[in-house]
């Protein structure tokens, strides 16, 4: 992307006020969409976008500057910005050497970029059609996307470190309207990994579109959720966001450097069940969290958090590892070249148990059974989160039986931790998901087998 | 400056061929985030970006593509990409740009030519004047883990082929803080923050005792049992669902069979108190601008008027195959395609402060802030859930702190249990302004 002589002269100039430390980010990304909405092709849109963030480091301080000219004008300027804004007491010209670190980039079988935009709309019409075609007229609307990017970076810093990484990814998305006497529901189906365009080898979208109008038209049918504690059963794959919200932002450096976080100090208590094994991985084969390097050039790594509920360690960035003296996780990522890192999950996940999954519902005499989630939020200081499920039934003598209204679930990280009694064989990943911390979205993976904890509240309306 | 920005618009448009529609849009964003932690600074950030986003019709097809540069060579691959792109897409006989529509564009006054120079160490000041002044707030208050000064002006241009050719600008700055207060085992947050178009219009000591009676006055709270409740919003928590609110009211979700309101056009939607109104032209917003995203003058639109439907929110495709015309309500940025959306709700305020409210309604809950809006409220089918912090109002007085608990119900039901809305009306860095709100009939759970 640009020349190492040019990069280290970059570097060169950023240290010149003193920093203790600098980095130069080039990203050069290309993005496609398509839109396929009310009955028609909306739209096609192309992205693109390119530049460098430069930050340098003194002390305690980070100065930050970004400039979409990569020309070295446009670097050496951003970097005298970035300087500026960092000030030092040494100052003087070092000369960085740059060794490069090999790295290798996800497998993409068809480049997206080399696929026809014909092909990629006739995947937009064919998951309209059976969206559709599914609920005998009961199916009011239909939206389907499709999105790749290939996201080139490379990373360079006063270390000497010279990394780069080639990401792609491919996503698709299908929601449904549908209407009956009660109103309208929705439903929504989301496949996404860091893959080209053999991702629809992998899955078929008439599957996705079918599962989507299957859970608008079963919502249907759906009476208020309970109002309340209950036990709740988390369905396998996608439940994995409850504990990217009840731990893993909690379990982030800079939560606990400043003191923000209820797991600050608790490495090697138990601060879970002892049937919770929690791991950040961003090494997961082609999944939505997973890249070759990290946003500060660190290899991905996989990270056990908590092992048979004892806390093993926190997930680190660059600048929270220095102040600290210890070893890089692999976490630092960033939304973009505009945006400084920070400590941020990529893939999370717990791990199997032993339990059947059918076992665990049987042994529910009555409860919640969730089979979707949606979003969630946490206030890492306190612990408390919420999290909304999307398609969810309720448990009576053992069985599933009625769906349930949407609604948002509540709960306090550490104590809901305590609380996992079962967890089951069924290990799946979740569909892809975009965290957001402090205004920057990342892409990140979940996963989960099937598991209860005694006592979540639901957020009904029923009594 | 914003002249530079018509040019590049103007090249760009003049390149269109016959038979085709080409609308430009030029952004570009100067900024400054200062973080500063225990009394330093910890993050500087300075920063200019500029993008263009390009929107084709041709043949009743639309194709859209955009870059984050304004590089000449970009520029006309752009171009290129969504001439390319629409040659993919459905024809739709309603696709058209957005044509002057005689509205003349009001003159806000939102750009300070000053703010440029304000120099850094005078932003990160106010930074640490704010963080200390949280500090100084309640012996309970231990840490602060973000105090933040920020400001930016932006600019940008809307040039099309059917004659619009519209410029905007405008300044804001921020502080925000958020600390941690402890007791015994105890501990909650809190965040405050104060907005404006220069440094001098913000009240650091406002914010910072925001923040220290949020988090302060949240400690020792417990769980309340689950049940039925009128509550009382908090201003903020107002805001946000007016934004929920505001999402239902769009043309397009109309059209697109997504409105819970579609065809309810005259009819009661809300209480008689519920009157809501959206105005970009207020400079008192946040989000005031003199255009909107298709370079239309913006305007006062009536949505809710004494609980009766008003009138939706339209950009120029809704309208047009809505049967009305655009209310000047097209959102994007540079880098898509407009939609359409609010963009500065108010409620039109009542006659008493909280107190009041408060003292009249005699036992509730108050809702002091709420927790995953976005994944417990589905505005399609109505169904509201969200978690919820707050304070028990007894004897019509503020009593114990209540948290780890939700608020549900409908938005239908909702609205259409409005009791009041206060005095207290406050612009905030949204889309839409806070004031108190009471409901009726609220569920709430917890223990």
């Amino acid at each position: 992307m640009i020349e190492e002589a040019v990069i280290s002269r970059v570097l060169g100039q950023a240290l010149r006020t003193g920093g203790d430390f600098a980095e130069v980010f080039v990203e050069d990304k290309r993005s496609s969409s398509g839109r396929f909405d009310d009955g028609k092709v909306e739209e096609l849109g192309s992205g693109r976008d390119r530049g460098a963030g430069i930050r340098v480091v003194v002390g305690e301080t980070t100065g930050f500057a970004h400039t979409a000219d990569l020309s070295e004008t446009g670097l050496l300027a951003a970097a005298e910005a970035a300087a500026g804004a960092a000030r030092g007491g040494g100052g003087g010209v070092r000369v960085v050497e740059l060794s490069r670190v090999d790295t290798s980039s996800q497998p993409v079988g068809t480049r997206p970029e080399e696929v026809a935009k014909a092909t990629k709309v006739e995947l937009l019409q064919r998951a309209d059609a059976v969206a559709r075609s599914a609920g005998g007229g009961a199916v009011k609307q239909v939206s389907a996307s499709y999105g790749d990017s290939r996201r080139r970076i490379l990373v360079a810093n006063s270390d000497g470190l010279l990394a780069s990484d080639d990401q792609t990814r491919t996503l698709f998305v299908v929601g449904v309207v549908a209407a009956g006497d009660a109103g309208m529901q929705t439903g929504r189906r989301s496949i996404g990994h860091t893959m080209g365009f053999e991702l629809f080898d992998r899955y078929q979208v008439e599957d996705l579109a079918r599962e989507a109008a299957e859970q608008a038209l079963t919502k249907l049918q759906a009476r208020p959720a309970p109002s309340g504690a209950l036990p709740v059963v988390i369905g396998k794959g996608g439940g994995g966001v409850l504990f990217h919200e009840a731990c893993g932002h909690g379990l982030e450096a800079d939560h606990i450097q400043k003191n923000v976080s209820v797991f600050a100090g608790r490495v090697g208590q138990l601060v879970a069940s002892p049937l919770v094994t929690i791991i950040d991985d961003g090494t997961i084969a082609n999944e939505w969290g997973t890249f070759a390097i990290d946003d500060e050039g660190t290899p991905a790594q996989r990270n056990i958090l908590i092992q048979d509920g004892v806390l093993t360690d926190y997930m680190w960035d660059q600048i929270r590892a220095r102040k600290e003296g210890r070893a890089l996780s692999g976490n630092g990522r960033r939304q973009s070249y505009k945006h400084l890192p920070m400590v941020r999950m990529t893939n999370t996940v717990l791990t199997n148990g032993d339990t059947a999954p059918e076992d665990i519902i049987a042994d529910t005499p009555n409860g919640v059974y969730v089979a979707h989630l949606g979003g969630g939020q946490v206030n890492t200081a306190t612990g408390d989160f919420v999290f909304g499920m999307t398609e969810a039934y309720l448990i009576e003598d053992g069985k599933i039986t009625e769906p349930l209204r949407e609604g948002n679930l509540i709960g306090n990280g550490p104590k809901v931790l305590e609380m996992i009694d079962a967890v089951g064989n069924d290990f799946e990943m979740g569909p892809p998901g975009t965290c957001g911390k402090d205004g920057q979205g990342v892409p990140v993976g979940d996963g989960v087998p099937t598991l209860r904890v005694t006592s979540l509240t639901v957020g009904g309306t029923a009594a | 400056m914003s002249e530079e920005l018509l040019q590049i618009g103007d090249r760009i448009v003049a390149l269109a061929k016959a038979g085709e529609q080409v609308e430009v849009v030029v952004g570009r964003s100067t900024s400054t985030e200062v973080r500063v932690y225990e009394g330093d600074v910890e993050q500087l950030a300075s920063a200019t970006s500029a993008g263009i986003g390009v929107r084709v019709i041709s043949g009743n097809r639309q194709g859209f593509a955009y870059a984050g540069s304004l590089d000449q060579d970009v520029l006309a691959e752009t171009l290129a990409e969504a001439r390319d792109n629409a040659t993919f897409a459905t024809p739709d006989e309603w696709l058209g740009l957005a044509e002057p529509d005689g509205v003349a564009v009001p003159s806000l006054d939102l750009y300070r030519e000053g703010l440029s120079k304000i120099s850094t160490e005078s932003k990160i000041d106010l930074a640490i004047e704010l963080e200390k002044a949280v500090r100084a707030s309640d012996r309970r208050i231990t840490g602060i883990d973000a105090a933040d000064y920020a400001d930016g002006v932006s600019e940008g241009a809307v040039v099309t082929t059917t004659g619009i050719r519209a410029a905007s600008r405008d300044s804001s700055c921020y502080v925000s803080v958020s600390c941690v207060a402890h007791d015994g085992d105890d501990t909650q947050t809190g965040f405050g923050f104060s907005v404006g178009r220069m440094p001098e219009d913000l009240d650091i000591e406002a914010a910072a005792a925001d923040a220290g009676r949020r988090a302060t006055r949240l400690l020792g709270a417990t769980q309340p049992k689950s049940g039925r409740a009128t509550v009382v919003l908090d201003p903020y928590v107002t805001a946000q669902f007016l934004g929920i609110i505001g999402s239902t009211l769009s043309g397009e979700a109309v059209l697109k069979g997504r409105s819970l309101f579609a065809e309810r056009i005259g009819e009661e939607v809300a209480a008689a108190a519920f009157t809501l109104i959206d105005d970009a032209t207020n400079p008192l917003a946040y989000s005031a601008s003199e255009t909107d995203g298709e370079g239309l003058a913006s305007r006062r639109n009536l949505l809710i008027e004494g609980g009766r439907l008003n009138q939706f929110v339209q950009n120029a495709y809704t309208a047009r195959r809505s049967g009305t015309v655009s209310t000047a309500n097209a959102v994007r940025g540079f880098s898509s395609t407009p939609s359409v959306g609010c963009r500065a709700l108010s409620l039109a305020p009542g006659t008493k402060l909280q107190p009041e409210l408060l003292a009249d309604l005699g036992d509730g809950v108050l809702i002091s802030s709420v927790s995953g809006l976005h994944s417990g409220v589905n505005p399609v089918s109505g169904d509201f859930s969200t978690g919820a912090e707050g304070l028990r109002i007894s004897g019509g007085q503020l009593a114990e702190p209540l948290r780890e608990f939700t608020i549900a119900s409908t938005l239908q039901r909702m609205l259409a249990e409005v009791l009041a809305v206060g005095a207290d009306l406050e612009w905030l860095p949204m889309r839409s302004a806070g004031v108190s709100l009471v409901v009726r009939d609220v569920t709430v759970s917890g223990a």
